[in-house]
């Protein structure tokens, strides 16, 4: 992993070799919902989603504003907990086991399912410390284990060789898009098994998306990554997946290439092609 | 054309708003000229006081001599004759001081009475431990019986002799208040032990051995006593030894022993340099030293020591409570009309009227928390109150309760502004809603919480009402900390800025005296809490630089 930190690198395209595609197809499903409907108060922000996500492929969740996309991506970590008045329906299995079963240990879930914002939110603290954050929190006070973390989560990241030499200055100092990729590489040091990014790169320029981008392709060789996006373009060029939600439904799960090239719908097609959203 | 033209310009004005600025602006005009006014008042009546002033000697018609300092001097209108016409006339106010032997300090002259003015350069002022002030002439110095010096060599021999004089004195003040002070303090401690020994341990050598050792204490200590007796008899002797023979303007004469002379001076002879030295000595004495003549003269030390130490108690109770009710109301509490409800009596608490606290105070913490911890406590020492009774404890915790709507309101706030991101950040990364709180949302609302804290202080430092039933003396004996164990005592009564004033302005025997100490102690009150303020801003700073937080910082 030693991407040279000013050049970014050509993004690769998803996969449309066949073989890629048969390969993908046969992957495990670690994410199944199941007929989740979501009610925020008596509004119904999610009707009936039925959909599964693959082991260690990057699925995008596109669609218009307000379709849901984010909602059900919070549910996967149970974001949503936050918001008062929040009602589910339905499953959501995680490796089997429904995250909104009685008992479950949201704190542990999200130890396994970790989330990168919209808008980077470093803690007001050492660059190391906010690496350090996770596993502080999580009772480990080794030093020499959080210090190899804090390496590896960064040069996973793509960060290292930027913050190395000023590690315990303060994080807010860092530029948007070194900030972002904190973030993943925070996320990344308790190793999840599932990453949830919501529209990571809306906030940051080209380069800096384009350095998220040829990042996240690194990093699905271990992490299960979702992503919600307005970028049509990014979904088409990160992802093996993409689903399309419209008003709270699922309108379409596929690969990519095909939702992109011959969608089944009409309202995908015209929606990737700018028609409409 | 002219009027038709001008009602085009009025309304221009008021289309583009221009009113509503001149009117905003003059509003704010307004509240500066009233800042500067009460600070401008302050200052003017305050300042001058301990410069040294100079002294008027007139011939008074049919009262002899007068020798004062010209207080003020005002045109009154007189009415005389038989038909009562008002007659315009000057008059001025004179302090002659010389209490001891006129009676009163001050007086108002008519002017048309007065002749002759001048300013003696060799008349002195003299302040002293009893009396005020001695305004008059240096006639001999005697030592003993005997007049060692006259006229001329009079005054460098005073001058000579007085550091020395002044200072036996304030060895035999210090031997008599703080070191008798410990004795009995000791003494107390050894019949408290008598006492302790006779309720809780059963009749035996045990007792009998505690008993003993406390009345071995007793007896060391009496003996201590009647050494420090003997020891501050001698030095008061000692002190009396050379006498100032001092004459008024109107020919009296009187013996004042130089130990009594706090400081001597001729005003009128005075160069600027010695005015200034002068002054700044006062204001350090001011600042630094225990209250004379009923608070009137002397410095107010016990009354700063005493305000600052009960707003940084109130501080401590005030800041823990305050924050953990605003993070239970912000972040645990199920947000519906049972919490607004809570948060609106919360903010009516701020504006109950402060006595109604001090009653509750009186209510509360001194008759049922202090009687408990008495009964529990300090059994052996009833009927007499340990806690009790008012304490610079209770008066903080009293104040602590007055101020913590402020806190919680602030802390509220600052608890909100924390941006979502970074408690979801946290929480995204497993950690529980406490170490969020704890880690993440704590630190970022400090300054908030500090802010809460100042708002409290200036309320807290400034209050007098609850504390004059909760722990505020006149004059207090000994500082809440000394050099006896357990150093910190917080039964102790204390003195206060803001009762100072209002006891030197309206309970004095001498009010006219008093005066001044009012403006210099308001002075010092107003220095004091921005001082407070000023240092808890510098804190904050410095902690929202470290904890700045925002997505795009």
């Amino acid at each position: 992993m030693t991407h040279s930190a000013s050049t970014p690198k050509a993004i690769v395209p998803s996969p449309t070799d066949a073989a890629t595609l048969a390969e993908n197809a046969q992957r495990a499903n670690v994410i199944e919902v199941d007929d989740l409907s979501l009610y925020y108060g008596a509004a119904r922000a999610l009707k009936n989603v039925k959909i599964s996500i693959r082991e260690k492929l990057v699925t995008a969740f596109i669609g218009p504003s307000g379709c849901g996309k984010s909602t059900l991506l919070r549910c996967i970590n149970r974001m949503n907990d936050l918001i008062e008045n929040v009602r589910t329906e339905g499953q959501l299995r995680i490796d089997g086991h429904d995250v909104f079963g009685h008992g479950v240990d949201v704190i542990e879930l999200r130890k396994r399912v970790g989330m990168v914002f919209q808008k980077s939110n470093p803690f007001p603290k050492s660059i190391y410390e906010n690496i350090a954050y996770g596993l502080r929190v999580a009772g480990i006070k080794k030093k020499d284990v959080i210090d190899e973390v804090v390496e590896q989560s960064l040069r996973s990241a793509a960060l290292w060789d930027e913050v190395k030499d000023r590690m315990q200055e303060s994080a807010m100092g860092l530029s948007g898009g070194q900030q972002q990729r904190l973030c993943i590489a925070r996320a990344i040091a308790i190793r999840p098994e599932i990453i949830l990014m919501d529209e990571p790169a809306s906030a940051l320029d080209p380069i800096a998306t384009a350095k998220i981008e040829e990042l996240i392709l690194e990093l699905k060789k271990d992490f299960t990554i979702v992503i919600v996006t307005h970028n049509m373009q990014q979904a088409a060029r990160i992802s093996d997946y993409t689903a399309f939600f419209y008003l709270g439904e699922l309108v379409e799960y596929d690969a990519t290439n095909k939702m992109f090239t011959n969608p089944g719908k009409r309202q995908t097609e015209d929606y990737v092609t700018g028609r409409f959203g | 054309m002219a009027a038709t033209k001008q009602k085009s310009v009025l309304d221009k004005t008021f289309a583009q708003g221009e009113h509503l600025i001149w009117l905003t602006g003059s509003a704010l005009a307004l509240c500066l000229l009233m800042i500067a006014g009460l600070i401008g008042v302050v200052l003017y009546n305050g300042v001058g006081y301990f410069w040294p002033h100079a002294l008027t000697q007139a011939d008074a018609k049919g009262d002899g001599k007068i020798l004062g300092v010209v207080i003020r001097t005002e045109d009154f209108r007189k009415f005389t004759g038989t038909n009562n016409t008002p007659v315009k006339l000057t008059r001025s106010q004179f302090k002659v001081g010389n209490r001891d032997l006129a009676g009163v300090d001050f007086r108002w002259m008519e002017h048309q009475d007065l002749t002759n003015y001048t300013k003696p350069a060799e008349a002195i002022t003299l302040e002293r431990e009893e009396y005020g002030d001695f305004y008059g002439y240096l006639t001999a110095i005697k030592e003993g019986d005997q007049i060692v010096a006259t006229n001329t060599a009079a005054w460098p021999l005073l001058l000579e002799k007085h550091p020395l004089a002044r200072a036996m004195a304030k060895q035999r003040l210090h031997i008599q208040k703080h070191e008798i002070g410990e004795v009995n303090y000791a003494m107390q401690e050894a019949t408290v032990r008598i006492r302790r020994a006779e309720r809780q341990l059963p009749p035996g050598p045990k007792r009998d051995a505690e008993i003993a050792a406390a009345n071995a204490t007793i007896n060391e200590q009496q003996q201590l006593f009647e050494t420090l007796k003997a020891k501050a008899a001698e030095l008061d002797q000692e002190g009396q030894r050379f006498r100032a023979l001092m004459r008024t303007a109107d020919g009296k004469e009187k013996e004042i022993p130089l130990a009594n002379i706090v400081r001597a001076f001729q005003p009128n002879a005075m160069s600027t340099g010695a005015q200034w030295k002068h002054y700044f000595a006062k204001v350090w004495e001011f600042a630094t030293a225990e209250p004379r003549e009923s608070n009137t003269e002397g410095g107010i030390f016990p009354a700063i020591f005493g305000t600052v130490m009960m707003t940084l108690l109130m501080s401590i109770a005030v800041v823990p409570f305050g924050v953990l009710a605003a993070f239970y109301l912000r972040e645990y509490a199920k947000q519906g009309l049972f919490v607004r409800g809570v948060r609106i009596a919360v903010n009516n608490l701020a504006g109950v009227p402060s006595i109604v606290f001090g009653v509750f105070g009186l209510g509360f913490f001194v008759y049922f928390v202090g009687g408990s911890i008495d009964r529990l406590f300090y059994p052996e020492l009833l009927p007499a109150p340990t806690y009790g009774t008012g304490g610079i404890l209770w008066a903080s915790l009293t104040l602590a309760l007055l101020t913590v709507p402020v806190v919680i309101v602030a802390t509220e706030e600052s608890i909100a502004s924390v941006p979502r991101g970074a408690k979801e950040g946290s929480l995204a990364l497993g950690a529980s809603k406490f170490q969020t709180i704890c880690r993440v949302v704590l630190p970022a609302s400090v300054p908030g919480i500090l802010t809460g804290l100042i708002l409290a202080m200036a309320r807290g430092a400034g209050e007098v009402a609850p504390l004059m039933i909760t722990g505020v003396v006149k004059l207090a004996p000994n500082l809440p900390i000394d050099g006896q164990f357990p150093f910190m005592h917080f039964d102790r009564k204390f003195m206060h800025l803001g009762f100072h004033i209002y006891d030197v302005g309206f309970q004095s025997p001498n009010v006219e005296a008093a005066k001044p100490m009012v403006f210099t102690t308001t002075l010092l009150l107003l220095f004091v809490v921005i001082a407070l303020n000023l240092a808890a801003i510098l804190i904050r700073d410095r902690l929202r630089k470290k904890y700045r937080t925002g997505a795009f910082a």
